[in-house]
């Protein structure tokens, strides 16, 4: 009972940041290799709100949410933007040296040292035991909620929405989509901002449950493997790619080898690349839009 | 390459064998003597520091020639160079430590490694493309890293593995000296290895391939081959750097091949400017002196001592920053900064710019 818990817990951390991964390159076709610092970044906002409204948890956690937004629309106006038009790897590699930029800056900002949010926001992280006998802390609760929230929002968003009807024009064919009035690069800024923030908030949970060091970078790239295995440019697949890579990881925890752990995910994304290359709900074309 | 200026005054080509040659003119032959002179005089004034530095520069210059003949001038992208220089590295540690082999042996196994592992990168290669490609190297990578750590922390070496320095011939090849001409001698071997393979039948299939692989298949290229001939090759050279490092290091430790490492190797041929072997060692130099650059600087600053534990984050920093200016502001990077002030110097005193469209 206690590995479903874990699943499902670990499941939601993946597809959370996954679906970062799959927002931006739906909309843009650029693969964000910086998310896992962007999510970092974020659980460090919270740090930083944390510390000027200490005695207001959830204004601290909406301050942050919406400087998440604020950053991630920002990184593509300062950057991204710069690329468009260049090779899509050159606007990958420009990710990649914003993630190291982003890295250093961090650790100059905020130092090296595990934070404790949860303690700052005098937050208590107790466990709540689940029928069955498993348990499962609050935070943990909270983000496969927010997980379930976040894709609510998002397929609602994008199926009903004005702006994510135009976001999934812009991904779709970006030329027709500007000749018929759409801003691509407020688009592009949006994509990016919503990115940033579902990955945000998934560090900040992330951060208020197990304290916050540099080793987040690593569940962030670990979730790419996620993305891809569901198909870069489906939600649902990222959803269904989290659960496949979670329940590799934990079941290979638990029965084969602990140090696996941060293999496995990329294990099963050179197998997914051998048989299908484009996921399991990925559109076959895109595979040579390169 | 494409906009380059002739260096002689006129053309005098008769046949092929000149249009191909890698020294083309006099001076280019003068200048190749003086800056090797340079370079064997070098250790008997420089510092042991400065020693070092010029020896890290030569492997690095290994790795990123090996890229650059990967990325730069065959079009395939590897996020994935670190996990082949561990390749390399372990083959090494391992040969030398377990086996007690000696160097000679090793080396050829690191590179022999390099080439099976070449294969196993590259054969991804075949089916995707571009980004995909990119990010199954960056898996593989995690996988070499992976098998290095269970071989350490299993066999007991979780620190690390050391390796004794090698005896050749009864002699035992250590002190910085030795080894800046061990590996002058290698990086020099990689530059030429390269420059032969890219002005050969194969360099002209690589180009193709980048172009265009469509094109180049109908042009009777067999795309497949070539492109894992790319992979093995590349793959060879940096598990050969990989192995050079350990012996030069004599310690082996799996944190040493992060994913850092790889991407300061991109970082190499994106400063130095794809599609130029000039460029990848321009910028195995630039990335490999970078950081100590930037201590040089922050000693200087008062109140240095206060600076002195955030140093590495601030390496990361201004890496990133350098690398996104690249990026942005000068594609074509240092080799190509180097080609207009050539260009420039050619002219004078006329300030004609090069013809517009030359410029790709």
């Amino acid at each position: 009972m206690q590995l479903a818990v874990n699943i499902v817990v670990l499941s939601a951390i993946y597809a959370l940041i996954a679906c970062g991964y799959v927002l931006i390159y739906r909309v843009s076709r650029v693969l964000n290799l910086a998310h896992g610092e962007l999510m970092m970044l974020g659980a460090y906002l919270l740090v930083a709100t944390a510390s000027s409204f200490g005695g207001n948890p959830v204004l601290a956690i909406a301050a942050a949410v919406v400087l998440s937004l604020v950053v991630g629309g920002l990184v593509y106006v300062l950057l991204m933007r710069k690329m468009t038009g260049e090779m899509a790897l050159a606007a990958v590699l420009a990710t990649v040296a914003l993630g190291v930029l982003l890295r250093g800056v961090m650790v100059l900002i905020w130092s090296a040292q595990q934070r404790y949010p949860g303690q700052d926001l005098g937050l208590p992280n107790m466990a709540l035991a689940l029928p069955g006998g498993a348990r499962i802390s609050i935070f943990a609760a909270l983000l496969v909620l927010a997980t379930a929230l976040s894709y609510a929002g998002l397929f609602a968003f994008l199926r009903f929405g004005d702006w994510g009807i135009r976001m999934r024009a812009a991904g779709q064919n970006p030329l027709l989509a500007a000749q018929r009035g759409i801003n691509l690069h407020a688009i592009y800024a949006l994509a990016w901002g919503l990115s940033t923030l579902t990955g945000s908030i998934a560090g900040m949970l992330i951060a208020l449950d197990s304290g916050l060091t540099n080793t987040m970078v690593i569940i962030g790239l670990k979730a790419f493997p996620a993305a891809l295995v569901g198909g870069l440019d489906s939600l649902l697949g990222a959803l269904v790619g989290a659960l496949v890579i979670a329940t590799a990881e934990v079941f290979s925890i638990q029965y084969i080898d602990p140090l696996l752990s941060d293999v496995v995910p990329f294990l099963v994304l050179i197998a997914m690349l051998i048989v299908r290359p484009w996921g399991l709900f990925g559109t076959r074309e895109e595979l040579d839009r390169v | 390459m494409s906009d380059r200026m002739p260096r002689a005054s006129g053309y005098f080509r008769t046949d092929y064998a000149q249009e191909i040659a890698l020294i083309k003119t006099r001076l280019e032959r003068v200048n190749l003597v003086v800056f090797l002179a340079l370079l064997i005089a070098f250790p008997f004034f420089a510092s042991a520091f400065y020693l070092d530095l010029a020896t890290q520069v030569f492997l690095a210059a290994i790795g990123s020639l090996s890229l650059m003949l990967l990325t730069g001038f065959a079009g395939q992208v590897s996020l994935g160079h670190a996990g082949l220089l561990a390749a390399g590295a372990f083959t090494a540690g391992i040969l030398s430590k377990e086996f007690g082999a000696s160097i000679f042996v090793a080396l050829p196994c690191a590179a022999a490694i390099g080439a099976l592992l070449g294969i196993v990168f590259g054969l991804p290669s075949l089916r995707l493309r571009g980004l995909y490609l990119a990010v199954s190297t960056l898996a593989l990578h995690f996988v070499v890293v992976y098998l290095g750590g269970e071989y350490e922390t299993k066999r007991g070496f979780s620190t690390g593995i050391t390796i004794d320095a090698p005896v050749v011939a009864g002699l035992r090849l250590y002190g910085g000296k030795v080894w800046y001409f061990i590996l002058l001698a290698f990086a020099a071997m990689s530059l030429l290895i390269c420059a032969n393979l890219l002005r050969s039948r194969s360099g002209r299939a690589w180009r193709a391939i980048r172009a265009h692989e469509t094109v180049a298949s109908a042009l009777g290229i067999d795309v497949a081959a070539y492109k894992l001939l790319a992979f093995i090759i590349s793959s060879a050279m940096a598990a050969l750097a990989g192995a050079l490092f350990a012996y030069y290091r004599g310690f082996v430790s799996v944190e040493a091949f992060s994913l850092f490492l790889s991407i300061q190797y991109v970082a190499m041929i994106i400063i130095g400017g794809m599609g130029s072997l000039l460029g990848a060692l321009l910028g195995a130099a630039f990335v490999t002196l970078l950081p100590y650059l930037i201590e040089a600087v922050m000693q200087r600053l008062p109140n240095a001592q206060a600076y002195a534990d955030v140093l590495f984050a601030v390496n990361y920093a201004a890496f990133g920053l350098v690398m996104i200016g690249f990026l942005i502001v000068e594609p074509q990077g240092l080799s190509g900064i180097w080609r207009r002030v050539q260009n420039y110097f050619l002219l004078w005193p006329f300030k004609q710019k090069a013809i517009a469209g030359g410029r790709k």
